[in-house]
């Protein structure tokens, strides 16, 4: 991917692209400064935009893979221009931000439609989706940009959407301290994805797309891996991967359609689709890349095991959704034999996560809000399209034959073995060991929630949701269970990718891939056995017991990623700040009024110096005038 | 000739005489009057920046007369692309801070006809100070312009106000004073190369300064300046200032007066002392990071909101400054900018702390919490706000305080990312904030206060729509701030750098 990149300019039905950014922008300003009357048609207008959206982003797509040019830049206009600095508003439509907009606007219309039942009788509806459109329209703008500046507006964007909705029911403290929490984590990683823009423009001149990608090939490897590391911080932050994983499950905080589709199916995988973007970069530095392998492998496995040792069902769900972006990141990391396959698992995730996620929040809807899985049981009968299509994204979730997750995971834990070497064996050998650890979790979650005994809570009735929440878990179950044979076979993503990664290099198989298939299989079905074992044989606690073995609590206290943060940076900088406090107000202010006070005469007379001040300004200004007209003479007759 | 800006300048001044001699009981009268001519003022100010030629001559909407010929002092005004939009924010504020004192009660003995005057002599020396191109007239603006704002603390202030008007005080006067030294040093300097003194600008940047007396005269403008911006450790005169300030003179103290100060480095330092404020701009850039983290944690410790708005200015002088003495187009450019939205997102910062000081009666963010239920415009008004002060894109404040890290990232790598850092304290302190006086359970003490009312969203309003469209569409003031920075990088003598990649030519 040497030769330059080229885009051409966007022409007849594309050069309308920008709506797809500006409509549910605009319904979202609609929606929040409409005030009270608009209560009522918020959920209608809020989910009719996105639908909108989605038909739109169809009409595009295929418009754009009629073309023979399948890469469309549209400058809409002129943002930061100062000399050589030219950032311009333009967003790009390529085989690879095609996907994202399908996806976002797909499984995003889905989501939107569930929460018109989910947050039915919630006061803050209006809010609510206005929120949601505000996010759709960032989460539209991050993969249209057309420079790495529009892709940080985007970023940025949904980063506030998600503070937003994280602290959407802000009076619980809880909440109010998830969303700081992930606004500040990410920022942390955001520092990184600025400072890559800053060496982009120093050494290439330029954020554009185009000419930074283009241009990658020119520089030298040490700066080239400098930005891949730097584009990599900024992954890490907003998809939740090692180290900066800590925010992603307390942001569960947030409404569980918000987990569905900002913390599940689109915003965390932000930083799959920038490592992706960014593939001429990262194509220049195999030290770049091995980063971002480990750091997806190490992620994974931490997913996997704090996900292990969770009775909140949401929280199980959210280490799944760290670990299975592990799995993106791994595969990403990988090179030109991972981009494609890294996009695939993004998509089916999308799917099945969506599914999962919505499914809980059926179920919660059916248990007074209750989260924790030891008072949940037995409710596959009560809830049987929730548990049907909850089941469905479990087994793609686990990898079962020929569901979504097989063809996507699969693939992943072949391409980490091909890499070859000592760091194939362990990258796959994670993957793998992830791949049983996946159905342990999963399988516990299941059996915790649908079967065996009821544990109720006192008063709780559960029911199935109405049809306007399960009819978009249906369709996303179907997706679940078709989209990898559909991707892989049907209409390959692979190709349509091609324009933008290249033609993947022929696979030097380090194992088969058939006896890769079955070891995956032995594992998971190992994992299913220990999860029957563990918690499917047993009588369920209704509360959570106490003494546990150091592992346990290790994973309970999600491998101590939280009280590394606290000691290393939160304490230290608390003190930091009452230490300067102290200083600023007896040292510097201190001294400086000693000089002051010597000034303007005592410093008992500057604390009451209504008197003694007008005297001392006279004096002053005296002087001074005194002064010049001394120095002007001087200098003039002088 | 063009009066324009003479005129401009004087009205407000006119003004204040009328409003100060009006009866005691005609209150209603003295604000209608003070608001009618703010408004005035601001539509010729936005005439004049609409209208200024971004091809043009360097100075526009001059003009000059003689005032003390003996010493060649020449009472000049004229604007730059970086003095005409400062003057713009100045025109901005004004009337904001009007509405927004329009129901303030006086603190002291002196009735609130005296605050409306006082604020009109402030405007006239706040444009004065930035329209001077004499540099003795800038000068007496310089000084001058301390008056009014001491009158606007020290009588219409919190508990401590003399303490802090008179600290102001002194601290500016100090400066005012060393800097009268290197005003007279340049006297000195063009009397002997030209054999006649003066002090017009134009005539002082075609001097050839030795590099030992440039040191000097730079250090009598830059302690001055950084007093007044102020650069940490010249800061302590600032939160008890901000602090105990009328929220309408804490707006004008920091979103203006301050502006004097990063604006003197940019129009005195850099094209008058080329050699020293390379020699100097190390110590400069250090002082600055350190002040980006300096006021940021700083913030992050204060219990009283107005104190901690004053201390995320001091970060947000941090990046100015870092923007000015990186010595690149793109930096300096974006310091211009980050001052004027500085001034309205930090303007608008205190005219929030100042609602809810109104209504919850204390100062301190512990009094607070779970107001955004309560007051929902409020709530998002001060989110909008915050974001704008944490530089969030979309808003105005990104644009600038991006262009001050990427310009400078190209010749002083290591000051743009340890200055890029910052951001995440800036998250912290805005973010802390918000969520312990917004979110929460409801402070019982709050049940029942009031929203937003008309006249408190007519002076936000104009101030959130500023920081939106700013936010997103920056070019026609970058326009106008551009070539302004570029004359003052030609008298500093740099150039941007090139593309290192290619530079190298190997692409």
């Amino acid at each position: 991917m040497d030769e330059t990149i080229e885009y051409a300019a966007a022409t007849g039905a594309l050069s309308s692209i920008w709506l797809l950014v500006a409509l549910p922008l605009l319904s979202a300003a609609v929606l929040l400064l409409g005030g009270r009357r608009l209560d009522k048609t918020a959920p209608v207008l809020g989910t009719g935009v996105v639908a909108v959206d989605f038909v739109l982003a169809v009409y595009y797509v295929v418009t754009l893979a009629d073309q023979s040019n399948r890469a469309v830049s549209l400058q809409v206009f002129s943002f930061i221009p100062v000399n050589g600095l030219q950032v311009d508003a333009g967003l790009l439509l390529d085989p690879l931000s095609a996907v994202f907009i399908l996806l976002i606007t797909g499984v995003g219309g889905l989501i939107h439609l569930y929460s018109v039942g989910y947050m039915h009788d919630d006061p803050g509806r209006r809010r609510f989706f206005g929120y949601l459109n505000l996010f759709v329209a960032a989460m539209l703008l991050l993969v249209l940009g057309n420079s790495f500046v529009v892709l940080y507006v985007g970023w940025e964007g949904v980063g506030l959407a998600s503070y937003l909705l994280i602290a959407f029911w802000y009076t619980r403290p809880a909440a109010a301290t998830a969303a700081k929490k992930a606004f500040i984590m990410n920022r942390v990683g955001d520092v990184g994805l600025l400072i890559a823009i800053f060496v982009m423009f120093a050494t290439l001149g330029s954020t554009q797309f185009s000419d930074v990608l283009g241009g990658a090939a020119a520089l030298t490897g040490g700066t080239a891996t400098a930005l891949a590391l730097l584009l990599l911080l900024g992954a890490c932050g907003k998809s939740g991967q090692f180290p900066l994983q800590a925010w992603l499950p307390d942001a569960m905080e947030g409404p569980t359609p918000v987990s569905a589709l900002i913390h599940a199916a689109t915003m965390v995988t932000a930083g799959v689709y920038l490592i992706a973007r960014a593939s001429p970069i990262y194509n220049l530095t195999q030290d770049g890349r091995t980063v971002v392998a480990i750091v997806g492998a190490v992620t994974l496995l931490i997913g996997c095991v704090a996900g292990c040792a969770k009775d909140d069902i949401k929280r199980v769900l959210a280490w799944s959704t760290v670990s299975q972006i592990g799995y993106m990141f791994l595969a990403v990391g990988l090179g030109p034999a991972g981009y494609a396959v890294g996009i695939l698992h993004l998509l089916t995730h999308g799917f099945f996560k969506a599914g999962l996620f919505l499914g809980a929040g059926s179920v919660m809807h059916g248990m007074n809000d209750e989260v924790d899985m030891r008072k949940y049981g037995a409710l596959a009968t009560r809830m049987k399209i929730t548990f049907a299509t909850f089941t469905l994204g479990y087994l793609a979730l686990i990898g079962f034959p020929f569901l979504s997750g097989y063809y996507s995971k699969d693939l992943i834990i072949e391409a980490a073995f091909d890499k070859g070497g000592t760091s194939g064996w362990l990258l796959g050998g994670a993957a793998l060991l992830g791949a049983g650890l996946t159905a342990f979790y999963m399988t516990r979650l299941m059996l915790m929630t649908f079967f065996g005994e009821a544990r109720w809570d006192e008063g709780a009735h559960p029911h199935e949701s109405p049809t306007v929440m399960t009819a978009p878990m249906i369709v996303l179950a179907f997706g679940s269970v078709f989209a990898g044979f559909v991707l892989v076979h049907v209409f390959s993503l692979e190709s349509w990718l091609e324009p933008v990664f290249g033609a993947p290099p022929e696979a030097d198989h380090v194992i088969e891939p058939i006896v890769v298939t079955l070891l995956v299989l032995v594992l998971v079905a190992v994992g299913i056995a220990a999860a029957w074992l563990f918690v499917g044989r047993r009588q369920v606690a209704r509360t959570a017991p106490v003494s546990v073995s150091a592992v346990v609590s290790a994973a309970r206290a999600n491998l101590y990623g939280d009280a590394l943060n606290e000691s290393v940076l939160m304490r230290p900088g608390q003190w930091l700040t009452r230490a300067l406090v102290f200083v600023d107000n007896k040292g510097v202010d201190g001294a400086v009024n000693g000089v002051a006070a010597l000034i303007g005469g005592s410093s008992a007379r500057l604390g009451r110096a209504q008197n003694g001040f007008v005297r001392t300004y006279a004096l002053g200004m005296l002087g001074g005038s005194i002064l010049v007209v001394a120095a002007l003479l001087a200098v003039r007759f002088g | 000739m063009n009066t324009l800006l003479l005129v401009t300048l004087l009205l407000p001044l006119v003004g204040a005489a009328g409003v100060a001699v009006l009866p005691d009981h005609r209150q209603l009268l003295a604000k209608q009057l003070t608001l009618g001519i703010s408004l005035v003022v601001l539509v010729m100010t936005l005439w004049m920046a609409v209208g200024f030629d971004t091809g043009g001559e360097r100075f526009q909407f001059n003009s000059s007369y003689t005032w003390i010929a003996d010493f060649g002092v020449r009472f000049s005004l004229g604007v730059d692309g970086i003095a005409v939009v400062l003057i713009a924010l100045i025109g901005v504020l004004v009337p904001v801070v009007v509405a927004a004192s329009w129901n303030d009660e006086p603190t002291g003995e002196r009735s609130m006809k005296a605050f409306f005057a006082w604020l009109l002599v402030l405007e006239t020396m706040m444009i004065g100070v930035f329209a001077a191109t004499d540099v003795f007239l800038f000068y007496v603006f310089f000084e001058v312009m301390l008056i009014p704002m001491y009158f606007l603390i020290g009588s219409f202030g919190g508990p401590r106000r003399q303490y802090a008007a008179v600290k102001f005080f002194l601290y500016s006067l100090l400066g005012g004073l060393i800097m009268l030294a290197s005003v007279i040093g340049l006297f000195v300097v063009s009397n002997n190369q030209l054999g006649e003194g003066t002090f017009a600008f134009d005539a002082l940047r075609q001097l050839e300064i030795t590099p030992g007396t440039q040191k000097l005269l730079f250090l009598g403008f830059f302690i001055a300046f950084a007093i007044k911006a102020p650069l940490v450790p010249f800061h302590t005169w600032l939160p008890d200032a901000g602090a105990e300030a009328p929220i309408g003179g804490a707006v004008l103290l920091v979103g203006v007066l301050d502006k004097v100060g990063t604006f003197g480095f940019l129009r005195y330092c850099l094209p008058l002392f080329p050699d020293a404020s390379r020699f100097y701009a190390p110590l400069v850039l250090v002082m600055s990071v350190v002040g980006i983290f300096y006021g940021a944690l700083l913030a992050m410790g204060q219990s009283d909101m107005k104190r901690l708005v004053a201390y995320t200015s001091i970060a947000h002088f941090g990046f100015i400054g870092l923007g000015i003495f990186a010595f690149t187009s793109q930096a300096g450019t974006g310091a211009v900018l980050y001052m004027v939205n500085h001034g309205i997102s930090t303007g608008a910062l205190f005219l929030i702390v100042g609602i809810l000081i109104n209504r919850g009666g204390s100062r301190m963010i512990g009094a607070y919490g779970g107001l955004a239920r309560i007051a929902p415009l409020l709530g998002g008004a001060f989110l909008i706000v915050g974001l704008s002060s944490l530089a969030l894109p979309g808003t105005n404040s990104f644009v600038s305080e991006f262009l001050v890290l990427v310009g400078s990232f190209t010749t002083q790598p290591a000051f743009s990312i340890i200055a890029a850092v910052g951001i995440i304290l800036a998250a912290l302190y805005i973010l802390l904030m918000y969520q312990r006086t917004m979110h929460g359970p409801e402070n019982p003490r709050l049940r029942g206060v009031r929203d937003l009312d008309k006249r408190e969203l007519a002076t936000l309003g104009p101030l959130i729509a500023l920081i939106i469209v700013l936010g997103v569409y920056p070019k026609p003031v970058l326009d106008i701030i551009t070539p302004a920075v570029d004359a003052t990088m030609v008298d500093l003598g740099t150039n941007d750098p090139a593309p290192t990649v290619a530079e190298e030519g190997n692409r």
